[in-house]
């Protein structure tokens, strides 16, 4: 009860300081706002530092971009839009805190984020609540959209909640797949990080490999922040896997493949796409090299439509990987601001604009960056788009894209 | 049961170099009791010591057997300064004030040192690549052994030797055992204590720059958080071989090494304990054994029973 009452006692302390400073802020558009029109912010919530921070400052850019792009643009009139950037660290709680900030401050009409499966099921229900629309350009877990018992009875948890990333349940299939039957690889030895993605990952893996007939050599699980592998490279070797699928980030899984390589198992990582980024081959270096992770959709590098996006992005200076969600927070984005603009008319916000801009985003139909948007009945994207990537020479490079319905 | 050697192999490389770093928590508290929670950060800063003089002292495409000795020279002035400082204007001024108040400033000192390093250092936000040795695995049996682990098992026993013989045998080791004993009676026989203090601190300082490279080398990458990690286990090290000890930092840091190796590799083996054993479940079975080791010898392994400390 004493933590309840600090809780309270906090949020309400919280939420004064907030309504001050946004009476304040406001105070000062008025005094300075020549051009006249509303301010709509657009949250954004991802690890801009740490861990995960490369494909974090990916999301923070490309909302960025697509925020210029309508400003530019005047997408929607008497809006002027600004992107609120905030840090969780990868840390649930952190993100929670994120959430509570975003949800106090009126003029955050949608959130992109976050980036980790983890962080947003701490996330959720504090927007739930508040009925702001919250797109997620990379998280992966089936029951963020689909419920706790997504694979008999989907039931859809949070009305709020949408991603423009496809799900894990397709990601671990398409990758069992693509080991078995292109591969060949008959033996696997599983890893993961104890995350929920990272679990969730390497179940369905397990589930899609020992289906299409390929065994499994042995299991494990590895803490996050762990450095140490040399005791599981060993059982790995001892096991004569001649795969190693990892269910986790690359913070973990590059030097999980640098000590493999070095402890002489010359058999490649296979993992998602929490470790389809370029930090993972720079910090693995050679020993990456042969290396496989699914990503979902398809790369924006290959995408016609995305070439607009990425001169864009590299023209405005800003830091971070766009190659894995930066097209999709893009889109995320742009999804939001569609909604705020059939929402909003002449820098009107109305009462419930919340809610509404929930509904009109759920109706979103376009074409984005990374291929055609739109949200099913979970709040699931419609473009099940899935991609596996194999490092070669150095780079990341699209060995195999397709669609996968399980 | 075929892979053992090389899991206790695997076992010692990372026990050496908890043990490398416990040196550092037990000499400082075996002369002033005091548990400095920031040597953990004193050894992060020593790695990217190391990792400044390879990039921006040493010209391009040195030698790794010239680069090696300015590193760890180089890393080691690093971690000594600090560490020197850290007992200078942090702990020297609280040499009298309550237990609590220097605690409370090491642990406040590690984050400075931690936050100090990610924002100024360039890059420092990810992990940094450290420069690699470039020569093979070695084999010696059914064990290999990596580039990066040689330099952890020559190093580790030769810091270890010329310790025990710097603390037996020389004139200033036999003033830090005085100390230890009772600082107040070395005073009297004319043992500049604070001298003794610093050099205490130095030598935890260099020690733990020494484990930093062996830790660059051998995972490649040094991180700004990296002494978090370490930096307790090789606090758990030193209590579990007996604080104060500096045979029982080294003895503590290889039994924990062995503990998390063994493990990660057997104990999903035994029946029904599938479920609590492998490399996620490496540090509770470490704590366990500080638990039961505590339980049945509260002084740690080779520590003595002294009634007014820990």
């Amino acid at each position: 009860m004493r933590h309840r009452s600090l809780v309270i006692l906090t949020s309400v302390l919280t939420t004064g300081a907030l309504t001050l400073t946004a009476c304040g802020s406001r105070n000062d558009n008025k005094g300075g706002g020549s051009s006249g029109k509303t301010e709509v912010i657009i949250g954004v919530d991802a690890p801009l530092t740490g861990q995960n921070s490369a494909t974090g400052l990916g999301i923070q850019g490309g909302v960025q971009v697509a925020v210029d792009d309508a400003n530019k643009n005047n997408l929607v009139p008497g809006v002027t839009f600004k992107v609120q950037a905030l840090d969780d660290k990868a840390i649930p709680a952190s993100g929670q805190q994120n959430a509570t900030q975003l949800v106090n401050n009126d003029k955050v009409l949608g959130v992109v984020g976050p980036l980790n499966s983890g962080v947003a099921t701490q996330m959720q229900q504090v927007f739930a609540t508040a009925n702001l629309v919250e797109i997620s350009p990379s998280n992966t877990a089936p029951e963020l959209t689909q419920g706790k018992n997504w694979q008999t009875k989907k039931v859809r948890p949070f009305k709020t909640y949408f991603r423009t990333a496809t799900t894990d349940a397709l990601q671990g299939g398409f990758a069992a797949d693509y080991a078995y039957n292109t591969l060949k690889k008959k033996n696997v030895f599983v890893v993961d990080d104890k995350q929920t993605y990272g679990a969730g990952l390497a179940k369905l893996f397990t589930a899609g490999f020992t289906k299409a007939g390929g065994k499994v050599a042995g299991t494990d699980h590895v803490n996050t922040g762990d450095t140490d592998f040399s005791a599981l490279v060993t059982k790995i070797k001892n096991s004569k896997a001649d795969l190693v699928y990892y269910g986790g980030q690359y913070d973990e899984s590059e030097k999980l493949t640098k000590q493999l390589k070095d402890g002489g198992a010359k058999v490649p990582l296979f993992g998602g796409d929490g470790m389809f980024s370029d930090t993972y081959i720079q910090t693995a270096g050679k020993t990456a090299e042969g290396d496989l992770a699914t990503s979902v959709g398809q790369p924006v590098d290959t995408l016609a439509s995305a070439q607009d996006f990425i001169k864009k992005y590299k023209a405005a200076g800003l830091k971070g990987d766009y190659g894995t969600y930066g097209g999709y927070s893009y889109d995320a984005a742009t999804a939001i601001i569609k909604a705020i603009g059939n929402v909003v008319k002449d820098g009107k916000i109305p009462s419930d604009a919340r809610a509404q801009i929930v509904d009109q985003v759920g109706k979103t139909k376009f074409d984005g960056v990374a291929g055609p948007v739109a949200f099913d009945q979970y709040g699931d994207t419609t473009n099940k788009q899935l991609t596996v990537y194999q490092v070669t020479n150095g780079k990341w490079k699209a060995v195999k894209s397709g669609t996968f319905n399980g | 049961m075929h892979t053992l050697p090389q899991q206790l192999a695997n076992g010692l490389f990372l026990g050496s170099m908890y043990g490398l770093i416990a040196i550092g928590y037990t000499m400082v508290y075996g002369i002033v009791q005091l548990i400095n929670f920031a040597h953990g950060e004193i050894f992060m800063t020593g790695g990217f010591g190391a990792l400044t003089v390879y990039l921006y002292v040493l010209p391009d495409g040195t030698s790794m057997w010239i680069a090696l000795p300015a590193m760890l020279i180089g890393g080691g002035l690093v971690s000594v300064l600090i560490a020197v400082g850290a007992e200078r204007f942090a702990y020297r001024p609280l040499r009298g004030a309550p237990r609590l108040a220097p605690l409370i400033t090491a642990i406040g000192l590690s984050l400075a040192l931690q936050q100090a390093v990610f924002n100024w250092y360039p890059d420092a936000k990810t992990d940094r690549n450290f420069p690699q040795l470039a020569f093979g695995p070695w084999h010696l049996g059914s064990i290999s052994i990596q580039s990066g682990s040689v330099f952890v098992i020559i190093a580790a026993p030769l810091c270890m030797a010329a310790l025990a013989f710097f603390v037996r045998l020389s004139r200033t080791g036999r003033a830090m055992q005085a100390t230890a004993q009772d600082p107040d009676t070395a005073q009297l026989m004319g043992i500049d204590t604070n001298r003794i203090i610093v050099i205490a601190f130095a030598i935890g300082g260099f020690f733990a720059a020494v484990a930093a490279v062996a830790y660059g080398l051998r995972y490649g990458q040094i991180k700004y958080d990296m002494g978090f990690q370490m930096g307790l286990k090789a606090f758990t090290a030193a209590v579990l071989g007996g604080i104060g000890n500096i045979y029982g930092a080294m003895i503590g840091g290889l039994v924990l090494g062995l503990a998390e190796t063994m493990a990660t590799s057997y104990i999903d083996n035994i029946p029904g304990m599938q479920q609590l054993g492998g490399g996620g479940w490496s540090s509770v079975w470490a704590f366990v054994l500080l638990i039961l080791v505590l339980l049945f010898r509260p002084q740690g392994l080779v520590g003595e029973r002294v009634a007014d400390r820990a």
